[in-house]
This record gives structure tokens, sequence and C-alpha cells, in this order.
């Protein structure tokens, strides 16, 4: 055994002197390297001469200039100590290096790294190596890589960059590119400072977002004279730019959370607004939609937007499916005495949440957000909507939309408008209301399948995942007047938007519970809520 | 003072005053005289969970005083509860002094930890026994009167009284789960050390704190039968089955439905008050919905309208759990659940209705009364 | 408080053992006057520029077709209901629109609701006593215990209202005629200066109409009794004077005669054979 593993490792040994040997040969036998004068002032010793050695590299145009710029950037553009040769390294893990020629490529193999000299660079270097290295990517070919290196020249402009990017700013097509870039030098002339030069860049940069020209602003505001004034009224500008869309953020959050509230509420005010059963294990009903997603994605694995896609039918029928399970088994049993109702669905909620506890798991489990529906939908440098609550808004007003269809507009919304307002009645005209109810009971059920299957999409699918939407359903329905649809609407996104303003000086927690006293206050003062059923019928 | 000495004639508060001396005198002799190993010996560890049932089952007869007999279901009565345990509590934690972790004489270890300066407010005077056993009947007493006030003038009732009773107890449960508020957040008080000069882990003050607790649960109980046997508690009922008949007969309803909600509140809170030492703690926990709900189902499967259903479900229900989550934890939630279905759909009139020969104050006509409530 | 106050007033808890005055001022004419009365619900007019006087000690019927608005102008005088415009004055001195209901039948006004209305869970006896006169605020209540004048005033209402028989049964089990009667027994507990009747005789047999009608027209003289009725026989057999209600406003008004004469309530009522 000893001897074999003996045996094993002399002849790795071998192998590795074997294929070493003929390289090393090869590096000492090879000729001077053919390095541009441009190349050898980099490894100049002081600084200072560096840095004239990188512009007039740069001017020179040398094909390899980007290869070599970035490989000092990194540090890995360095010379053998023996033969003066430059070298970029490409492996410097182990004690010898890879190395390959800076000139033409070419493999060199291992070198100890010993016999291997650093042109090394400082703090002030990188900075002018990452402004010159943008400015080379102005030169890409597609308008996005432009626009990102022009972003990363903003506040980074040099004396030594003015030439080269007024140049570019010449020779740019693209508005937008050409937007970025007159900016970037404005930046650098309020530095530099001159009159004129000064307020013609203040022009150019006021009403625009970007923190770095914000703070350049900032520093010529601080100073005094007309320059200053100016700079200070662009400052406000912006300041009142800024607060607007910031305002447009708390509005986006504050809707995305309202269409979150419609969501979870409007399956509610189908079952508890028109038919008058308190479900309280509507909010169970929410999470198994969102359950509905996550198998889905076990079940079609690496294809999450498919999944997503399919779980719209699966998950309203799942929660449909329960929800005529609930009401053959437990509902129909309590008609005209909701507040057992009330507390029967309750105990099906409790049923409902240990179960999926107990088959699936305790634990919260992730639902993969498919690539079209992850990142955000920048609309300026301050403001930028995230896709996935863009999409959970659409399908909230769809959801609603669609509601309001199926009431208004089909037999089934006749029926059972008909079978609440005057149930015998409506029997005698040969409605069979048992099967309304069954019908109704479905659909707001697999309404609240819905809302689970985007909730999936915003939070962690768990079983306690309905329990915190249940009171803030209630709330919104009574909110926004039982048997009112568009009151639905109308409350969640109020509340959604309420909630979303008074976080920033109230906290999170302190906001919900601001809203949940004025609710509670607001009942009070109208029990019938923002839009209440009016008339006779109404006044029992 | 002819109608607090009412109940002394009705046969159902003899025969329940009876039963829970006997209880309260067959527990202590088990407890006292019995050795520990003797097979009827009665541990104090035992005892404490008695006295916490009695705690339940006072507050279950609060909380079918409103429910049975004006047919106000209140999802919140947790709340009320909670506030007067945290009045105890905070009584308790002033009598720590410098006993606790970081041994500051006046202010308790979590606002020491919170770094908080002086002590806030609404802390003074809980160093006396007196205030904070006032205090347990004011707190949750004055919420009641203002929440009623409020939702009773505005004839809020029916199962929107109930949900927002629940949005109450849930907006309480966030407050006090914030360290703000200055109530130990979400570890809420804890670590006492004695009540009235008496070391609370001594086992004779738990023997004491669980017969004062059937005292409590035995005086509750008369007072309550007090209310519903006046021509008060007749009124009550005529509200719950046709509120606007009662109000063309001249009576308030709405001031009616205030003071007996405030009564009840305030057993809710000594029922709390009693609670907290027993247990030795008190958290937001105990303001959640889920708790408040719990005790309606006490009451809804020991049965409406008959207080003594209300300690019977209280006591059977709690049992029923510490064996459950003993044996199986995950198996509580199941039958819980359960209990709310069989309670509502297969004993309406509860287990006491189903021995009680039907009587005529039992909600025998609820159903109608419900829907009227709603309507 | 109302609490604190009847503690302090402890000698006002047994009123009704006091001398029953009304503080009624009918010294200037009728004991019920609307003027104007209009109120609408979702730009329905139920009631339209109402005008009705009742006169202290009348007996008044009042019929109309269905949705002329007989029950919304009793939810007005009652309170139940507030009046976009008009005014309701009981007597000279109390303005009902200011008031509540229990205050406003605290004052003296008993309605009897179209659909018998009573306690279901408490007995028939109870019934009555909960209807009895006596300070009815929350405290007196709690303390309030039955005096034996009170307990013979409850038996001769029951006799009146033929229940002796069913003094402690449930009310739950009692016929729709019985429940009527009951009813009717509650408002006579009462003791108000004006009854609103709301169809006393719906579901009831042609005798326990007939006694209906004798109770009604026994009260009248000593209080005022305002009967809404469809069944225009009983009407004829216990009317004095008639008012017709038609949109929310008076069509016609006078003796039974006179009302059936009139053309127009001919139209109204076309078929109906008044």
């Amino acid at each position: 055994m000893n001897l074999l593993r003996t045996l094993e490792v002399s002849l790795l040994f071998w192998c590795c002197v074997a294929l070493t040997f003929p390289v090393l040969a090869q590096q000492t036998d090879s000729a001077e390297q053919d390095a541009p004068p441009e190349l050898v002032a980099l490894a100049a010793d002081s600084y200072a001469d560096k840095g004239e050695a990188i512009q007039a590299l740069i001017a020179s145009g040398h094909p390899r200039t980007r290869t070599w710029l970035t490989a000092l950037l990194d540090g890995k553009l360095q010379r053998l100590e023996d033969s003066g040769r430059f070298v970029i390294v490409t492996d410097n893990s182990g004690r010898d290096w890879t190395v390959i020629d800076a000139v033409d490529d070419a493999p060199l193999g291992e070198v100890s790294r010993r016999n291997i000299d650093r042109i090394t660079i400082n703090n002030a270097l990188r900075n002018q190596l990452r402004s010159a290295m943008a400015v080379l990517d102005l030169d890409a070919p597609t308008v996005q890589e432009r626009l990102v290196s022009a972003d990363r020249l903003l506040g980074k402009v040099d004396g030594n960059l003015v030439g080269p990017l007024a140049a570019r700013l010449d020779a740019e097509e693209n508005p937008a590119v050409r937007e970025k870039l007159a900016q970037a030098l404005a930046i650098h002339r309020l530095q530099s400072g001159d009159g004129a030069a000064v307020n013609a860049a203040i022009d150019t940069l006021s009403g625009s977002l970007n923190p770095a020209m914000r703070a350049a602003l900032n520093g010529v505001a601080a100073g005094e004279g007309e320059a200053a004034e100016a700079a200070r009224r662009a400052l406000a500008s912006i300041e009142q730019k800024l607060k607007l869309n910031r305002a447009a953020e708390t509005l986006y959050f504050g809707l995305s959370l309202g269409s979150v509230l419609v969501l979870a509420a409007i399956g509610l005010a189908i079952t508890f607004g028109v038919m008058g059963v308190i479900n309280m294990a509507h909010g169970e009903l929410i999470m198994l939609g969102a359950y509905t997603t996550w198998m889905m994605q076990q079940l079609l694995p690496g294809q999450p937007g498919l999944a997503l896609i399919l779980s719209i039918p699966a998950g309203f029928l799942v929660a449909a499916i329960a929800g005529i399970i609930i009401e053959r088994s437990v509902i129909r049993f309590l008609k005209g005495r909701p507040l057992e109702t009330l507390l029967a669905t309750f105990g099906v909620s409790l049923i409902l949440q240990q179960l999926v506890r107990t088959l699936i798991s305790p634990l919260n489990r992730t639902v993969v957000t498919p690539e079209w529906m992850s990142g955000s939908l920048v609309i300026n440098e301050a403001l930028s909507l995230t896709l996935n609550r863009l999409y959970v808004l659409g399908f909230a007003l769809v959801v609603f939309a669609g509601l309001m269809l199926v009431m208004r507009r089909t037999r089934l919304g006749l029926e059972v408008r008909a079978v609440t307002q005057n149930r015998a009645m409506a029997r005698a005209m040969g409605i069979r209301a048992t099967r309304v109810d069954i019908m109704t009971f479905a659909l707001g059920s697999g309404v609240a399948g819905l809302a689970g299957v985007a909730l999936s999409q915003l939070t962690n699918v768990g079983p306690n995942l309905g329990q915190s939407y249940i009171i803030d359903s209630f709330m919104v329905v009574v909110f926004g007047g039982v048997g009112n649809l568009w009151g639905t609407l109308v409350a969640g996104m109020s509340l959604g938007v309420i909630n979303q303003v008074l976080e920033p000086w109230a906290g999170a927690i302190l906001a919900k519970i601001i809203v949940l006293v004025f609710i509670i206050l607001f009942i009070q003062k109208r029990p019938r809520g923002l839009f209440p059923q009016k008339g006779r019928a109404a006044e029992g | 003072m002819h109608w607090l000495a009412k109940p002394a004639t009705e046969r159902n508060t003899q025969v329940f005053i009876g039963v829970l001396t006997a209880a309260l005198v067959a527990v202590c002799l088990l407890n006292l005289l019995l050795p520990a190993g003797h097979p009827l010996h009665v541990s104090t560890y035992t005892v404490t969970l008695l006295g916490k049932y009695l705690c339940y089952a006072l507050l279950a007869v609060a909380v079918d005083l409103v429910w049975g007999y004006l047919g106000i279901l209140s999802l919140g009565h947790g709340a009320f509860f909670a506030l007067g345990g945290y009045a105890m509590g905070m009584y308790l934690m002033r009598q720590i002094g410098d006993r606790g972790v970081y041994g500051d004489p006046l202010l308790p270890d979590f606002m020491v930890f919170l770094n908080w300066e002086s002590l806030p407010w609404y802390w003074h005077g809980f160093d006396m026994a007196w205030f904070a056993f006032l205090m347990v009947l004011l707190a949750p007493g004055l919420l009641a009167l203002v929440f009623g006030f409020l939702a009773f003038r505005s004839r809020v009732t029916g199962v929107y009284l109930s949900i927002i009773t629940q949005a109450l107890t849930f907006a309480l449960m966030l407050a006090f789960f914030r360290n703000e508020m200055g109530f130990g957040g979400n570890n809420g008080l804890t670590d006492f050390k004695e009540l009235l000069t008496f070391d609370l882990s001594a086992d004779s003050t738990r023997l004491g704190l669980f017969v004062a607790s059937g005292i409590a649960l035995g005086l509750g109980y008369w007072l309550c039968r007090a209310i519903v046997s006046s021509k008060l508690g007749r009124v009550c009922v005529a509200s719950r089955d046709a509120e606007a008949r009662t109000r063309f007969l001249g009576y308030r309803v709405e001031r009616v439905q205030l003071f007996v909600f405030v009564v009840s509140a305030m057993l809710a809170g000594v029922a709390g008050a009693l609670y907290v030492p027993q247990v030795g703690i008190i958290n937001p926990s105990v303001f959640s919905p889920l708790f408040s709900i719990e005790i309606v189902v006490w009451v809804a499967l020991g049965g409406r309208a008959m207080l003594y259903g209300a300690v019977i479900g209280a006591i059977l229900v709690n049992y029923a759990k510490t064996v459950f989550t003993g044996v199986m934890p995950d198996a509580w939630l199941f039958a819980l659940g359960g209990l709310f279905v069989v309670a509502t759909v297969m004993l309406p009139q509860g287990l006491a209705g189903l021995f009680a020969k039907r009587k005529r104050s039992t909600p025998a006509a609820s159903a109608k009364g419900a829907k009227e409530a709603t309507a | 408080m109302s609490i604190l106050q009847s503690l302090a007033n402890r000698d006002r808890v047994f009123e009704f053992l006091v001398p029953h005055e009304s503080p009624v001022d009918v010294r200037h004419g009728p004991i019920l006057y609307l003027e104007d009365v209009s109120v609408s619900f979702d730009g329905f007019k139920a009631i339209d520029d109402l005008n009705l006087t009742i006169d202290d000690g009348e007996l008044r019927c009042i019929i109309g077709p269905n949705g002329a608005g007989k029950t919304t102008m009793m939810d007005i005088i009652t309170g139940k209901t507030k009046p976009d415009r008009g005014q309701v004055w009981f007597g000279s001195r109390h303005n009902l629109l200011t008031m509540n209901e229990p205050e406003i039948a605290t004052l003296g006004i008993g309605r009897k609701f179209q659909k018998p209305t009573v306690f279901e869970a408490l007995s028939v006896f109870e019934n009555l006593e909960l209807a009895m006169s006596a300070d009815k605020r929350v405290m007196p209540t709690l303390v309030a215990r039955l005096s034996g004048e009170a307990r013979d005033r409850i038996d001769e209402v029951l006799a009146m209202i033929g229940l002796q028989a069913e003094r402690d049964r449930a009310a739950g089990i009692l016929s729709h005629g019985q429940k009527q009667w009951l009813e009717i027994g509650m408002l006579l507990m009462q003791r108000p200066r004006l009854l609103l009747v709301d169809e006393p005789v719906a579901g009831m047999t042609e005798q326990e109409m007939e006694r209906t009608g004798e109770l009604l027209t026994s009260l009248a003289g000593k209080q005022s009794v305002v009967v809404v009725e469809h069944d225009m026989g009983f009407v004829r057999s216990i009317a004095r004077k008639v008012t017709v209600l038609h949109q929310g406003s008076v069509l016609a008004e006078g003796s039974m005669d006179q009302v059936a004469s009139d053309p127009r309530v001919v139209e109204v009522y076309l078929g109906e054979g008044i």
C-alpha cells in the first residue's frame, strides 16, 4: 500500500518536471521582448511619471491599451526581474505564478514569484485609471454600456480627461449619453471654478437628481458670490424634484400595500359583504393559494415563471374547493347565526394552519420569483419601481375588474344579488338558492386563493401567512362599506397609502396601530363604512 | 341591597357556591395534610395549575355575562384580562426593588437594559399595593368605558362589534410588543419576588393565591348572578333579543350595555391580576386575538347564558389543553379547532344545556336574536 | 353621570308609586302636531310635506296603500328616523326632533310594531314588568323590586288582555294573536299619553279582532290612540276620524263615510272596495 502511494507521488512529480522543463528552457532562450515605449514608461519610478505615462498611453491609441490598463489596475501587470519582460499574471495562487506575455499573450508558464517585479500604483493612480478606462468604454458599441461608463465618470473627471471627453461628446450621437457626458464635464467645470464656465455648468446641472452632481453643487453653494447663489437656487429646485419623487415613491408603496389589502379583502367582500357569512378561515384560504404556488414550483423545477402562471388557475381551484368543503361541512348548519359562524370558521382556520404545519412544515417555504418579475423599472435616478410589486398591483386591478364583471354581468351575479336580497322570493322564482350559496362561496374563496398566489411573490409563505391578513381584511371590508365592492377597492388602497405615509415618522408598528385605531373610531362614527348601502332595507 | 342578596335564594347559586367551597377546602386539606408521596396528595404545582384554571373560569364568567345575557360577542376580553394582569405585574415589578439583576433600586431590569434614565410617569404609584389594586379595576374598566361608550352610542353591535373588539386587542398587542411603551416589550414583566410581603415561591403563598382565586370566582359569580336575576338582567335579555323594542319601552339600551360591559371588563381585570402572580409572567401574548377567541369557546362549550356553564367550559378546555400539550403538542390545535366547530354546530346550548332542562332565560330563541342584532 | 345622579335621588327609585302626572302640556290644543315633515331615502320621498294633528283623547285611524309612508311616519314620531325638515311636537312643550327613542317613550308615547315584537325568552309576566312605567335608568333598574301594587297592576292588565293562564310561560311560545295582545298589554303598562298602534289585528281571528276593537275604543278618551290598519272592516268598526295617506302626504281626512266618498281616495284605492 505504502509502496504504491510513494510510486504514485513520485510519478506525479516527474510528470510535472517534464512538463515545466521545456517552458523554462524557452524562457531563458527567447529573445528580448519588443515592448512599445508607452508600456515601458508605465514602469517609471515616480507615481507622477506613471500618471503621465497612462495619459500618454491612452493618447497613443495603442490597440492593447485596455488590456494593459486593466492589468495595471488589478496589480497583474508585472515585469520579470531577470529579463525585464512585461508579463500579465493569470494565476497568482501558490508559490509559482502563471504568466503570459504582455505584448503578444504568449503563455510563459509558471514563474517563481520571487522572479517577478510588481509595477506598483497608488490610490490617485487607481482613480485615474478607473476614469481613464471609463473614457475608453465610451467607445463601446452598445448604448447601454456607454451609459454605464458615462455614469461612472460623474464627479471623477479631472483636467486630463477633459480633452478626450469633450472629443467624445462631439462624436456621441445618443442624447442620453450626451447628457451624461455634459453633466460629467459640468461637474468638473464647477470644481475647477471660473466665472462663466461655472454658471453654464450650474445651468446644465440644475434639475438633475444624481447624488454626485448634488455633491458638486453643494460644494459651490457653500461658497459666496453669484455662482454660489445660482448653485443654491439649482439645489432648491433639485430638492423640490426630489420631494416629488419621494412622494411618488410613498404613493407607489402605498398603492402596492393597498393592492395587497384589496386582494386579501376582495374575496371577503363577496363572502361577508354580499352573502353575510363571516369566514374567519379566509386568511387560510389565502395561505392555501400561496402554498399552491410553492407546490407548482416544486412540480416544475427550473420553470418558476410557467409554474407561477399555472398557479393562478390552480390556486383559484384549490381555494375554491376548500371553500366549498367548509361551506358544506360547517357554514350551512349555521345559517342566520353569524356569531356562531365566526367561531366555527375560526376553528376551521386553526385546523388548516395545523394541517399545513404537520403535512408540509412549520417553517417558511421559499417561492421563487421568475426573472421577468424581478428587478425594477427605473423612472429616474431617484425613483425606481420594483417589478414584482407592479405586477401584483396590476393583478389586483385585473382580479377586481373580473369580479365586478362577474357580479354585474353574469347570470351568477344576478342570482347572487337576488338571493341575498330576498331569499324566499328568489327561490319562488326558481333560483336554486343552495347552489347559489355554494357558487358564491366558492367564488369568494377562489379569489382568496388568487390573493395567495400574488402574495407568495411578496412575502414569506408559511402557516401563519393567513392569520396576519384576516384582521386587516375585515377592517378593509367594514371600512369600505359592507356589500360594496368599489368601497373595498377604495378602502384598501387608501388604507395602504395612509399606512405608508405614516410609516416614516411613526415607524411600521405604530403606523399599523394608528390605522387600526383610526378604523375602530371611524366605524363608531359611521357604522356602515365609507360607502353605505342606503335606504329602508338597510335600516333594520 | 336586596338585589345583591337575591342569589342566595337561587338553587343554582347555592349549588355552585357549595361545590366551589367544597373543592377549595378539599384541595387545601389534600395539599396540607397528606404527605408528598401519598396517592391523594395534591402537589403545590397542581394547586397553582388549578388556581390558573379558576382565574380562567372567572374570565369566562365575565365573557358569558356580556355574550350570554347581552348578546355582545366580545373577541377582545383578553385585553381586559391582560390590563388587569399588567397592573398587577407593575406592582410586582416595583416590589422587586434592588433585588433585580442590575440592582437598580427604582428602575425595573428591562428599563436599565434599555438605558432608561428615569421611571415613566405611568409607573409611579405602582409601588403602593392599594393603588395597583385599584388600577387592576380601573385600567380595564376605563378602556371598556371609553370603547363601549363610543361603540354602543353609535349602535355598533353584532358581528361588527366582534370584529372591532378583535382589532382593539390586536392593536394593543402590537403596542405592548414595542419596547418604547415601557411595559417590557416582547418579554413582558417577570422575575417577580413577592406579593404583599409574601414570598411568591413559597408553597403557602401559592396555596393562598389559589384560595384567593377561588374566592374571587365565587364573588364574581355571585355578582353576575345578582345582576342577571335583577330587573336589569331581564332588560339585558330583552335588549339581546329585541333591541329596538327595548328602546321603545324607554330603556337606554346603550347605557345598560355600557354598564354591564364595564362590570365584565373589571371582572376580567381581577382574573388577570390573580393569574399573573401564579404563572409568574405577563407578556403581550395575552393580548393575542387567539387567546380572546379561545375564551369565547370555553363559554360556547360550557353553555351560554348559564354562568356555571362558562366555569365548566373554562376548566374542561384548559384541563384538556394541559393534557394535550403534554402528550402530543401538535394535536392540540386540531383539537381546539375541532372544539370550535363541534361547540357551535352540534352543541348550540353547550354542555350545561345537555343536562339542564330547558330553562326560559337560555337563548333558546337566540338564533333570531342574533340575526336581529346584525341586521 | 346618570349613575351618580340616580344614587343621589334614591327617593325617586319607586317612581311608579308616585301619582302619574304627565308633563305633556295640552292646554293649547293637540297632543301631537306634525308640520311640513319630509324625509327621503336615496331620493325616494317617503314622507312629503306631511301635516297631521291629533287631539288629546282622540282615536284616529290612518289608512293608505302600501308605501304611503305610514310606518315611516311612526318612525319619525318615535325618534327612530330623523326627518330632513319639518316640525314634530308632543303637546306644546316637547320638540320630539331633539329627543331619542327612550326619551320619547318615557315622555309617554308608546308604540306597537307592525310585526309583533315581544321578548320571547322572558315570561309574559316579565314582559309586562319591563314595560311598566318606572324609573328606567340603569341603577334604579338594577335595584328595582316589585311592589304588591305593581304586581296588582300587572295582573289587572293580564286580565284585560286575557293572558292570565299564560302568566308564567315564555312569550316565545304564544300564538301570533296572543303576541299581538301581549304587545298591546305592554303598551298599557307604559301608561302612555299617546299610543301608536301599527296593524293591531293582522293575523287575528274575527273574535280577537272584535275584542281588540273594544279595547282600543275603551282606551280613547283617557289616552290618544293612533291606529294604522289595512283591514277596512276593522277601521270602519272603530273609527271616528280617518286620515288617508298617499305618497307621503295627507290625501283626505274626515269621517269614514266622507273619506270613502272622496273621489281621489276612491282612485287611490281603486278596486280595493273601501
